[in-house]
């Protein structure tokens, strides 16, 4: 919302400083984004009277003019506009002069005749015909007002206002008013609020003779309308168009300008119909009918559903309600007579609509926010008011004002104590009532029917613009922000309060501390991706993983789906490092996964992961299983088993494995396919694992327990192993566990070794076995006999000693 | 005669010692001289020959030789010692200013930083942490915050709905319903998380971004009391020295309602490029927890009252670390994420 400062002043008395002011409103409640004044961007452009003009001797579309600026002598300034004669006002930009947009003008050359500035058109100065209706487009900007020469152009053009661009929050619709600001204005300054109420303006015949309005839609509260006819369409007055560019609406003739601003005034959307093309001299407000259609102002045809309201005349719609006006709702040369609209819709009616039409206006916003009906006439008076005071034509006596039930000023009883329990502050009940009335509020010493107690002795009368006011805490805020916010004290909550983190999120950072330990940094990528992704990691068709939450109006194609599995998102990360030449990546994310619950209507599952990638040297499957087999140490889980899996598609079928504890997958780990790669353009090997927090929580192991240090000496023995090369070594080392028993202390595999010695397809595996008892020292031949358990096992999966 | 060979004893001794250059030398000349077979053992066993008057004179004498060469022996033996152990170091000197061996460290996520610093400090303060689900019921995205469908402030926040019922939170508030539904007061938590609007992807914007969200309902919670608690936070997260102010605001779910400023940490107040000039930062939205909200979840707002505040992660991690482009957070590269 815009509100220029010189119209503030119609209403309140106001000295201050723009950034003065913006400081003080904003503290009191109305946030300021910022101020501008068009005056800002012009500096030394003067006005000028041309003088003389003579040919340029060397051009041939060249002027040189002699320009009285208001010194001793004229000037020469030379132009190429075909406008001017002897005796033209024009602003003139001096040299060493700024115009908008930050252009200089400097004394110069123009083909040997030396000019002393420019004469500017209405362009130059950021202005359209729309501000100067006198003035032309291709060509120096010729005033129609005597001005004296020298006189400050961003004075005579009315370009000093200041302009305050507030942020008005949605539940203060009042506040998209000039009259709204100016109450709040005179509050803040401690001044009168010098409030104007239009008076009803007499007029020709009897309206009630030449229209009908009935209204059947539910959601319109109030219609209240008046007639002007032998409209004279006209540009508005100076004054009238400065208001209305300064708020950022561009003037257009003094009809559609009336009805503008007296919204901006009042706050109140108005319309204006075209008598002509009211049918049956009725105006009915009403609900669309069943396929019923409107041509809207802006030339598009919309289809109209039953939930929609429109003006009507006896047959088809004139306007959908508070949205937008149809195509023959306009004002023409060739109107003579209108029927002003100042009505109030129901928001939500109009927001649906709007939505619905994919038509967000000026109307429908403030409609939108819940208007207050009592406005609607005191409006209408104001645009008649105007209408005699620009004379735009003659007024046709009466309203018409269809009020079926008027909303009543609401009653709350005014409770000090519960307000100052509430801020924390001893705020006395004067002082509230103080603040309560300059802001329209008023305050009665009486209690409300049936509250007879001294909590209930007062009791605040609600304006109707301010339903937004229904209770206590209402009124708290009113009463805080006028008190200062920042006036209040600060406190300590009082009481204790004892707070750690849950084991869940102990565990959570004590994981993530764990995988940074390793060399891992933590990214953060988006949840959502398209569906593309699923292809890139070659998914297979099937659920569960395409069983995915769809987002129906995605941001442009890409982000739809809500992602059921977060590693194509970690492989965009992979890409995008090694596009910029990153030599070594290893990442992870906690990353949040979505699989959608059977019933679209229950909330889908959000399953929380570790997903973890790597290339680049040493970043290789056995060096992420080391990670992936300490994390896992880390979180207290032992006897994971590292099953190899082929069927996968995203993983290299020789390359991968699930994390199984017992029946549970934890997730899986693997060299990602090549094709996978190829689909990202990753060159180098890379390996990702997947793995559930949520199940490594579950899973997680206790505190652990003592184990007394041992007393007596380990023996060691190193078996090196010869077998084919299918055999996995978990295997053998279960073989292995299993033979040795109680005894086994550890068990390192510390050589692998490939030669044509061993023959080919053979290998032979070095391990280190470790043997204790905690309760002597073992004897050589204990030992002896656990290896011989062990190479026995060994043997059934032909595996041998090595000779 | 006994005197004599003993003195010639003494005096090839030392000759000898000080030509001996190794410990093998030395042991050699302690062998020969004191050992027990040693030339000095040999003339002691002729002791028996000498008469009652030379023989402790004698005695005396050997053992004052015995003494010497042995105190000798062992003070040239460690003189050699320490020869070595000093030649031993020169050699072994190397170039401590080569670098260090690689330890393969990673690191959180610039914003996981800020944010584990933030939530320690709302621990120290009492509050508990939470977490809720990111795909929500409109239920209590809106609803029950006091939006109901027809809420203008809905259009503040451009949402993404995935059924009519349900959508993309938009703000981390649903976990203030879902926290009061199940816990009677005393409650303070903080709930950080993922928030979703359908913003378009620039510097600034993000479809999908972080907040904290707070809450504290008890009996004779005030605004002063919000005050108070927020400006806590902001010095123990800023300094000290940090100044805030707080401005009125509208939220549908709090009444009063404020949004808070602190005072820029880079230049301090007096106005800079990051703080466009104000010298004031805003830092996060609050207010007085709307007695229809408590109502909603069946509090008793007469007995109760409370506060609510959410703060947008990526600013203040952004402002912290001079991060001028959201994207960047969310590119993950690592040339980036290592800075931090």
């Amino acid at each position: 919302m815009k509100l220029p400062l010189g119209w503030v002043r119609d209403f309140a008395d106001i000295v201050t400083t723009p950034h003065e002011y913006a400081e003080r409103m904003t503290m009191s409640g109305s946030k300021v984004e910022g101020f501008e004044c068009e005056a800002d961007g012009i500096k030394n452009v003067v006005i000028g009277k041309i003088l003389s003009l003579e040919k340029h001797p060397d051009s041939d579309h060249l002027w040189v003019c002699s320009v009285d600026i208001g010194e001793a002598d004229p000037i020469v300034i030379v132009t190429g506009a075909q406008n001017l004669k002897v005796g033209d006002l024009c602003p003139a930009a001096l040299d060493g002069s700024t115009l908008p947009g930050g252009i200089k003008i400097r004394r110069g050359k123009l083909r040997g005749v030396e000019s002393n500035g420019m004469l500017c058109s209405l362009g130059e100065l950021s202005l359209t015909v729309h501000d100067f209706p006198n003035a032309i487009e291709d060509g120096i900007m010729v005033l129609d007002e005597e001005w004296p020469t020298g006189t400050d152009a961003v004075h005579a053009l009315g370009l000093d206002d200041v302009s305050v661009e507030f942020e008005i929050t949605p539940n203060r619709p009042d506040c998209l008013s000039i009259r709204g600001l100016a109450r709040e204005s005179a509050a803040t300054y401690g001044v009168e609020f010098k409030d104007h109420t239009p008076e009803a303006p007499r007029g020709e015949g009897d309206i009630q003779e030449m229209l009908k309005v009935d209204i059947s839609a539910p959601v319109c509260s109030r219609y209240v309308a008046a007639m002007v006819t032998n409209v004279r369409v006209a540009p508005s007055p100076r004054w009238l168009r400065e208001r209305l560019r300064l708020c950022g609406v561009r003037p257009i003739n003094n009809i559609v300008d009336i009805t503008n601003y007296v919204m901006l005034e009042y706050g109140h959307p108005m319309h204006a119909f075209d008598y002509a093309y009211v049918g049956g001299k009725s105006i009915q407000v009403r609900m669309a009918t069943e396929d019923e259609k409107i041509v809207t102002l802006d030339g598009v045809e919309r289809a109209l559903t039953t939930d929609m309201m429109v003006i009507a005349d006896d047959k088809v719609p004139m306007a959908v309600a508070g949205v937008m006006g149809g195509e023959f709702s306009g004002i023409y040369d060739t109107t003579k007579t209108i029927v002003f609209e100042g009505a109030c819709f129901d928001g939500p009616s109009v927001r649906v609509t709007a939505k619905k039409l994919g038509m967000r206006t000026e109307a429908s916003g403030r409609f939108e926010k819940g208007l207050n009906p009592a406005n609607c006439l005191p409006a209408i008076y104001r645009a008649l008011e105007l209408v005699k005071e620009l004379d735009a034509g003659d007024i046709i006596g009466g309203v018409i004002d269809v009020y079926p039930q008027p909303r009543l000023p609401r009653e709350i009883p005014l409770r000090p104590d519960a307000i100052n329990k509430l801020l924390g502050t001893d705020v006395s009940v004067e002082e509230m009532i103080n603040i309560l009335e300059p802001l329209g509020f008023e305050v009665e010493k009486k209690a409300l029917a049936g509250l007879f107690d001294k909590e209930h002795a007062y009791t605040v009368i609600v304006p109707p613009e301010r339903y937004d006011v229904a209770r206590d805490c209402d009124l708290a805020e009113e009463v805080c922000r006028y008190v200062g916010y920042n006036k209040v004290p600060s406190t300590i909550m009082h009481g204790t309060a004892t707070a750690r983190p849950s084991e869940r999120q102990i565990f959570h950072d004590k994981m993530i501390q764990a995988l940074v330990g390793y060399g891992l940094y933590e990214c953060e990528t988006f949840s959502f991706y398209g569906k593309k992704a699923w292809d890139n990691i070659t998914l297979p068709e099937t659920p569960p993983l395409r069983r995915a939450v769809v987002i129906p109006t995605p941001l442009g194609e890409d982000p739809s789906i809500m992602r059921p599995t977060a590693v194509p998102s970690l492989l965009d990360v992979v890409a995008r490092n090694y596009n910029a030449r990153v030599e070594e990546v290893a990442v992870f994310e906690n990353a949040t996964e979505y699989i959608s619950a059977e019933n679209p209507e229950e909330l889908p599952t959000e399953n929380e992961k570790f997903i973890l990638a790597m290339y680049g040297e040493g970043h290789d499957y056995l060096a992420l299983k080391g990670i992936v087999e300490q994390l896992l140490a880390s979180a207290g889980i032992k006897n994971a088993a590292f099953v190899r899996n082929t069927d996968g598609t995203t993983y290299h079928p020789g390359r991968t494995a699930d994390i199984m504890l017992g029946d549970v997958k934890l997730g899986c780990i693997g060299e990602l396919h090549p094709k996978v790669l190829a689909n990202y353009g990753i060159k180098p090997r890379t390996c990702v694992a997947d793995i559930s927090f949520d199940l490594l929580f579950e899973h997680r192991g206790g505190t652990p327990e003592f184990k007394p240090l041992p007393k007596h000496p380990a023996m060691t023995r190193d078996l090196a192993l010869v077998c084919e090369e299918e055999v996995a070594a978990a295997d053998i080392a279960a073989r292995i566990q299993k033979g040795a028993g109680k005894l086994l202390e550890s068990l390192t595999l510390f050589d692998i070794y490939r030669g044509e010695n061993l023959g080919t397809g053979k290998k032979s595996l070095a391990y280190k076995l470790v043997l204790r008892t905690a309760e002597r020292t073992l004897t050589d031949e204990e030992a002896d006999n656990a290896v011989k358990k062990v190479l026995k096992n060994l043997e059934e999966i032909n595996v041998v000693l090595r000779s | 005669m006994m005197k004599q060979a003993l003195e010639t004893i003494r005096t090839n001794a030392e000759e000898l010692l000080k030509k001996a250059d190794s410990e093998a030398a030395l042991e050699e000349l302690r062998v020969r001289f004191l050992g027990k077979k040693g030339e000095l053992t040999a003339i002691l066993k002729q002791m028996g020959s000498l008469s009652n008057e030379e023989r402790p004179v004698m005695g005396a004498l050997a053992n004052e030789i015995r003494t010497a060469l042995d105190t000798e022996i062992r003070a040239r033996s460690k003189e050699l010692a320490d020869a070595l152990m000093e030649a031993r170091l020169v050699a072994e000197s190397i170039d401590v200013t080569l670098p260090g061996a690689k330890v393969a460290q990673g690191k959180r996520h610039p914003f996981q930083q800020v944010l584990d610093e933030m939530k320690e400090i709302f621990l120290g303060m009492g509050f508990e942490i939470k977490a809720g689900p990111e795909i929500e019921l409109d239920h209590y995205n809106f609803e029950m915050l006091n939006m109901p469908k027809s809420h203008p402030a809905r259009d503040t926040q451009d949402t993404f709905y995935i059924t009519e019922n349900m959508l993309l939170r938009t703000q981390t508030s649903p976990m203030q319903i879902r926290t009061m539904e199940i816990q009677k007061p005393p409650i303070r938590i903080i709930c950080p998380g993922r928030v979703y609007r359908s913003d378009a992807v620039d510097a600034t914007h993000s479809p999908l971004f972080h907040q904290i969200e707070g809450l504290v309902v008890d009996k004779g919670i005030t605004f002063t009391d919000l005050k108070g608690t927020l400006e806590a936070f902001i010095k123990k997260l800023y300094g000290e020295n940090t100044r805030v102010r707080f401005r009125p605001h509208h939220f549908p779910y709090t009444e009063p309602s404020a949004e808070m400023d602190m005072s820029c940490f880079k230049c301090g107040g007096k106005g800079c490029s990051l703080c466009k000039g104000e010298g004031w930062i805003e830092i996060l939205g609050c207010g007085m927890v709307h007695p229809k909200v408590l109502e909603n979840c069946g509090i008793d707002s007469e007995e109760f009252s409370g506060f609510a505040f959410g703060i947008g992660l990526e600013r203040i991690a952004m402002m912290r670390y001079g991060i001028d482009d959201m994207r960047l957070l969310y590119e993950n590269d690592l040339r980036f994420l290592r800075q931090f």
